[in-house]
């Protein structure tokens, strides 16, 4: 009964008509000692309860039923719908009467409820949709910007600039041109997310390598940032996703960069644990242990739960950012069934550790041919 | 000005052949464009250019399907064009025959680089019976491979692999290729085997193993020696 889905049309019929059937039946045990209009309010109680969680049609039968039975079982003479007293037929009337407006009005509440709720949405959508504009024209707009006005610079023709300067200028272009690049990347990731397009691609993965090989990439975002690597040397190969991770990784060390102050440490470090699984005996579970930590300002404490939330940006919040990174993380980490955590360090910057229970493969054990 | 080599373009959008007209003409390169496949075929045959730049979306027909009707007479490099993510187009249009591939958005410098290593490994066959590459040299005849003149101890399919990566040098070989080519076509899915082996000998002839200037990874397609 408690598995019962109260979505099924079928299943609410059958919960209706079970609910009146039982409630007859115990009042039929104690036929002698209680009253039949006792059975009457206990009958309604049920009719209300039912209106509550069912549609209405569920609940109507409900209200027949109670009529009925009230009337072949409590009403006297017994079994038959046949009244004596035109005050038992009063009541009859009045039950169903009642037991209708119940029905009707608790309907009519929840319909009303609902066009709240939908109207609650569609204003948080639009609040959503606005944030994302905003952040979004702002983060596109501004290397946009810097390309078009390098441009306009570079091709005036009655000023003379100096190499150095002409160098300066196309360096900026190339570093808008990577900005935008990244964002758009990040647009891409974030709607084959959304789309549910996301199959991980699982195979052997050497993580030691792709996260040297995403810091080679990022080398001059991190060139401002000391990075300390504590890998593993015995570390295992992993099933996971190489595109996916690399993608993890490029947005949590990028994320790690833009929010920490020049000098900050970034410590990546990556382990295997294993745990006994008392239940098998022989299996042990292999986890592969990514943690990306700085010593920066950290998240604040009251909004650390929301880091993950798409287009979320911290209300102090320095430099810009679209709020995709980290959900993109969140969500290409949970696609390979793996779980992040957000955490300050005690002695303060920002901890994320990435922690998947997958297949590994010990790498001594192919060494010997 | 040209230095006699001929490049045709196979790619639907115009701002890309633009881009590419000025690159490589900038390098001496004759340039022919088509914008579909259609025309891409009927050019590679009227023109026989020396390497074929194809984009992988275009409008008229499936760039796999393309390449695979250029492959059954066209013998000289194909690279292809694609766009990010696509791993799975780019090894399928590598075990089709294509040379080399670059996702955009790319840098004209690579461009550029991809095929001067195309064209390299089309008019020389690899047949030194040594090579030089950073501090390390192989004789491929003693199967002797040395670091700063000391001699470093490969297994047999360490040396294999090292050999097959050098003779494809600058050349994107697929994970299945190198399975199949070294340990058989049995292996073709058993990339732990590729993953470990490249570690080793990483460690072997690499300064450092872990910033590999060498053996390059090709994220989810597979990996290309660059001799530098």
């Amino acid at each position: 009964m408690a598995k019962l889905s109260l979505k099924s049309t079928k299943n609410q019929y059958l919960i209706s008509f079970l609910s009146v059937a039982i409630v007859s039946l115990l009042c039929l045990l104690v036929r002698d000692v209680i009253d039949y209009k006792v059975v009457g309010y206990l009958l309604l109680v049920v009719v209300s309860l039912l209106a509550i969680f069912l549609e209405i049609k569920a609940v109507l039968l409900g209200a027949i039923l109670s009529v009925l039975a009230l009337d072949y079982f409590f009403i006297k003479p017994y079994y038959t719908l046949h009244i004596d007293s035109a005050e038992d037929a009063l009541l009859l009337i009045l039950f169903f009467i009642i037991a209708l407006i119940n029905a009707v009005l608790t309907n009519k509440f929840r319909i009303m409820q609902r066009a709240i709720q939908i109207r609650e949405t569609r204003t948080n959508t639009l609040k959503l949709y606005n944030t994302l504009l905003d952040s979004l024209s702002h983060e596109l707009r501004t290397p946009i910007a810097a390309i078009i006005g390098s441009i306009d610079t570079l091709q005036q023709k009655n000023v003379n600039l100096s190499p150095e300067t002409q160098q300066k200028l196309q360096n900026e272009i190339e570093k808008a041109s990577m900005k935008l690049n990244y964002q758009v990347e990040n647009l891409l990731n974030m709607s084959r997310l959304e789309s549910g397009y996301i199959y991980p691609k699982l195979d052997w993965c050497d993580v030691k390598e792709i996260i040297y090989n995403v810091c080679d990439r990022l080398k001059e975002e991190t060139r401002d940032h000391k990075i300390t690597y504590e890998i593993d040397d015995k570390l295992p190969l992993f099933k996971l996703d190489y595109g996916l991770m690399e993608q993890i990784v490029y947005n949590l060390v990028y994320n790690a960069t833009q929010h920490t102050p020049i000098g900050a440490h970034i410590t990546i470090s990556a382990k295997y644990e294993v745990d006994a699984d008392y239940d098998s005996h022989i299996d042990l579970i292999k986890k592969c242990v990514i943690t990306i930590s700085d010593d920066g300002y950290g998240f604040p404490p009251e909004e650390i739960d929301k880091a993950f939330d798409k287009f979320y940006r911290f209300k102090e919040a320095k430099t810009g950012g679209t709020g995709l990174g980290l959900s993109i993380v969140k969500g290409f980490t949970e696609a390979q069934n793996g779980i992040i955590t957000l955490s300050n360090a005690e002695e303060g910057g920002a901890v994320f550790e990435l922690t998947f229970t997958v297949d590994c493969l010990p790498i001594n054990s192919l060494d010997n041919e | 000005m040209n230095n006699g080599f001929s490049i045709l373009v196979i790619d639907d959008e115009a701002q890309i052949r633009k881009l590419l007209e000025i690159s490589l003409e900038a390098n001496d390169y004759k340039v022919l464009f088509a914008v579909s496949g259609k025309e891409g075929i009927t050019m590679s045959a009227s023109h026989q250019p020396d390497l074929i730049l194809l984009d992988l979306g275009l409008p008229d027909e499936d760039g796999q399907v393309i390449l695979k009707k250029l492959r059954e007479w066209y013998q000289n490099p194909i690279i292809i064009l694609s766009v990010k993510s696509a791993e799975e187009e780019i090894v399928k249009a590598l075990d089709s025959g294509a040379n080399d591939y670059l996702t955009k958005p790319f840098r004209t410098q690579e461009l550029l680089a991809r095929i001067r290593t195309a064209m390299r490994n089309k008019t020389t066959v690899n047949n030194e019976l040594t090579t030089i590459f950073g501090n390390c040299s192989v004789d491929f005849a003693s199967r002797i491979v040395k670091a700063n003149d000391e001699i470093i101890k490969l297994t047999a399919t360490e040396y294999n692999l090292l050999a097959l990566l050098i003779k494809n040098d600058g050349r994107v070989l697929t994970h299945q290729y190198i399975l199949k080519e070294i340990w058989g076509q049995s292996y073709a899915d058993q990339t732990q085997y590729l993953r470990v082996f490249v570690a080793q000998l990483r460690k072997k002839i690499e300064e450092d193993a872990n910033r590999p200037k060498f053996i390059i990874t090709e994220s989810g397609v597979g990996y290309r020696f660059n001799s530098g």
